[in-house]
């Protein structure tokens, strides 16, 4: 299974064996119980392997055993700093294989809390990436933006983190009565702070040595591996879901996709710091856009979609994140399959890794911008 | 590695560095931050404090948080709300809900009939992931997730909520400033 073979001979005196690190799975940079078997010379990383499941819960064979309504929380918990993105996937898959007609303020709804929490998503891991390489005031301003998307989200849903935010059809409640204003007053704050982080960071003597050339994966192995998001576009793929095969309301919105030349770490917290710019514009637009009308479709008693498999996927913060549903058309799912962005992610880490030291481990790690949740599901 | 090359200092930046001009500057924000905190009051602007100080001041939850679990009773009767339907347990997706009714004849028109009459509610709080799918079930409105937050307890079988807990709440000691 895991084995990483280390030459114990030494040609010469001088010569350094080469030596076994075990990183993780209890260790603070590797984001969650992630174990990272590391073959070293001197510090430089000649070869790693991945040992991942120490967090498998059997999510999607849970899935098989509940009602479609019920599948839903379950989803929050894979990926729990986007728990707003991971639940849409799920009902927009039931919702589709179904046929219904969502209403178009359910949908825009949908386009502002999903792109709130893309931006506190990636408003985490702007703090943890910034904290693992050595900058910890970062963490701190960005945990106080965090936590105003984090209120906005328990007024909404009525839970901070994972919000259980959609049901099927529709939402479960309306907007609040301070919504607007609350969104309106994030959105007008939210530039300030993201050039205040740029302040911080962009052309940091520290954080440049650090992320320049750390990491680089070309535009071609990146779409070989499978990468998607913002680790994909760090590399110059123009590929993001809400583009190619809009959802939501993604259709009316007008943005652009922010791409990296390098890709390389630095890159990659270009292209995310633009990231969020973007998202804000798109919350501005639905927000001036946001039509009056009901939020729920009507529904019958029981969710049953038709036999047949289905799959949809969403742009998640991380990147695409898909839902394979095999129905057979009774009240629970037949088969549920999960594309998780994460764990496909984590597979380029070993391309990225080597030829680098094990400091730059910790950052590549962080570039990835990985969950655990997810990956072991 | 490519390397970042930097500027070489002028004149004015070396007298900066010598009378330690960037250090200063910090301390001005720093003293800047530290009297907006004692004197402000908005500390999403950056006045004041913007933590919490629990648990001596309680946060305000938001009237939609899914917090413990109560069961509502009639305000004028003190009858609890419950008809025993089960549908809350049906939904829950932890099954950690049990509903268990009572069979009970009463007289409806001068003929004995049958009715299911709450006994005994039993709320699993320890499997609970505070969906909230058992309160939107709810016909009656008699389950609701409030805004008590504090939880925990010393062992495992203090999770197991009964009819009781569910319907006086628990007492949790509130510590004052």
């Amino acid at each position: 299974m895991h084995q990483v073979e280390i030459a114990t001979t030494q040609e010469t005196l001088l010569d350094t064996p080469e030596m076994v690190l075990n990183m993780g799975p209890q260790h603070p940079s590797t984001h969650g119980v992630l174990r990272i078997i590391l073959k070293l010379d001197g510090e430089t990383v000649i070869d790693l392997d991945c040992d991942v499941g120490y967090l498998h819960r059997g999510m999607e064979k849970i899935a098989e055993n509940r009602m479609y309504t019920m599948i839903a929380p379950y989803w929050d918990r894979l990926d729990y700093i986007a728990a707003v993105s991971n639940g849409l996937v799920w009902v927009e898959t039931v919702e589709q294989m179904m046929g219904l007609v969502v209403p178009p303020r359910a949908h825009y709804l949908r386009t502002i809390l999903t792109e709130l929490n893309r931006i506190a998503s990636h408003l985490l891991w702007l703090a943890t990436h910034a904290l693992d390489i050595g900058a910890v005031t970062v963490l701190l301003w960005a945990f106080r933006e965090r936590e105003e998307i984090l209120k906005i989200f328990e007024r909404q849903f009525g839970a901070r983190l994972t919000c259980h935010a959609w049901r099927v059809g529709g939402m479960p409640n309306d907007a609040y009565d301070d919504f607007e204003a609350d969104v309106r007053r994030f959105v007008s704050n939210f530039p300030k702070r993201l050039d205040e982080y740029e302040t911080v960071l962009s052309e940091n003597r520290i954080w440049l040595s650090r992320t320049v050339g750390i990491g680089v994966i070309s535009g071609e192995d990146a779409v070989a591996i499978g990468l998607s998001g913002p680790a994909l576009r760090g590399s110059g793929v123009a590929w993001d879901v809400r583009k190619s095969r809009p959802y939501a309301a993604y259709a009316d919105m007008d943005f652009d996709i922010p791409l990296g030349e390098n890709g390389d770490t630095y890159d990659r917290y270009l292209v995310r710091l633009e990231e969020m710019r973007q998202s804000r514009r798109i919350i501005d637009q639905a927000m001036d856009k946001l039509p009056d009308g009901p939020v729920n479709a009507k529904l019958p008693k029981i969710v049953k979609p038709p036999v047949g498999d289905y799959y949809h996927s969403i742009e998640g913060p991380k990147g695409e994140i898909g839902c394979y549903l095999v129905s057979d058309g009774s009240a629970q799912p037949w088969r549920v399959r999960v594309r998780p962005p994460s764990f496909i992610n984590l597979q380029a880490l070993k391309q990225m890794c080597v030829g680098h030291l094990v400091a730059d481990v910790v950052a590549i790690i962080g570039t990835l911008d990985i969950v655990l949740g997810e990956i072991d599901r | 590695m490519p390397l970042v090359k930097v500027p070489k200092p002028k004149f004015i930046e070396k007298v900066q560095r010598f009378f330690m001009v960037d250090l200063l500057r910090g301390l001005r924000l720093t003293l800047k931050y530290n009297i907006g905190a004692l004197t402000g009051s908005d500390p999403v602007a950056g006045k004041g404090i913007y933590t919490e100080q629990y648990p001596k001041v309680r946060p305000d939850v938001a009237p939609r948080f899914h917090g413990a679990p109560r069961l509502n009773m009639d305000p004028e009767t003190h009858d609890t709300l419950c008809i025993a339907c089960n549908l809350c347990a049906i939904a829950c997706p932890e099954d950690c809900i049990d509903v268990i009714p009572l069979d009970i004849e009463i007289m409806v028109a001068g003929k004995p009939r049958k009715k299911k009459v709450l006994d005994e509610f039993i709320f699993d709080t320890s499997r609970c992931m505070f969906c909230a799918l058992c309160q939107e079930a709810c016909p009656t409105y008699c389950l609701e997730l409030t805004q008590d937050f504090e939880l925990a307890t010393y062992s495992r079988a203090g999770f197991v909520w009964n009819r009781e807990m569910l319907e006086q709440g628990r007492e949790t000691v509130k510590y004052t400033r």
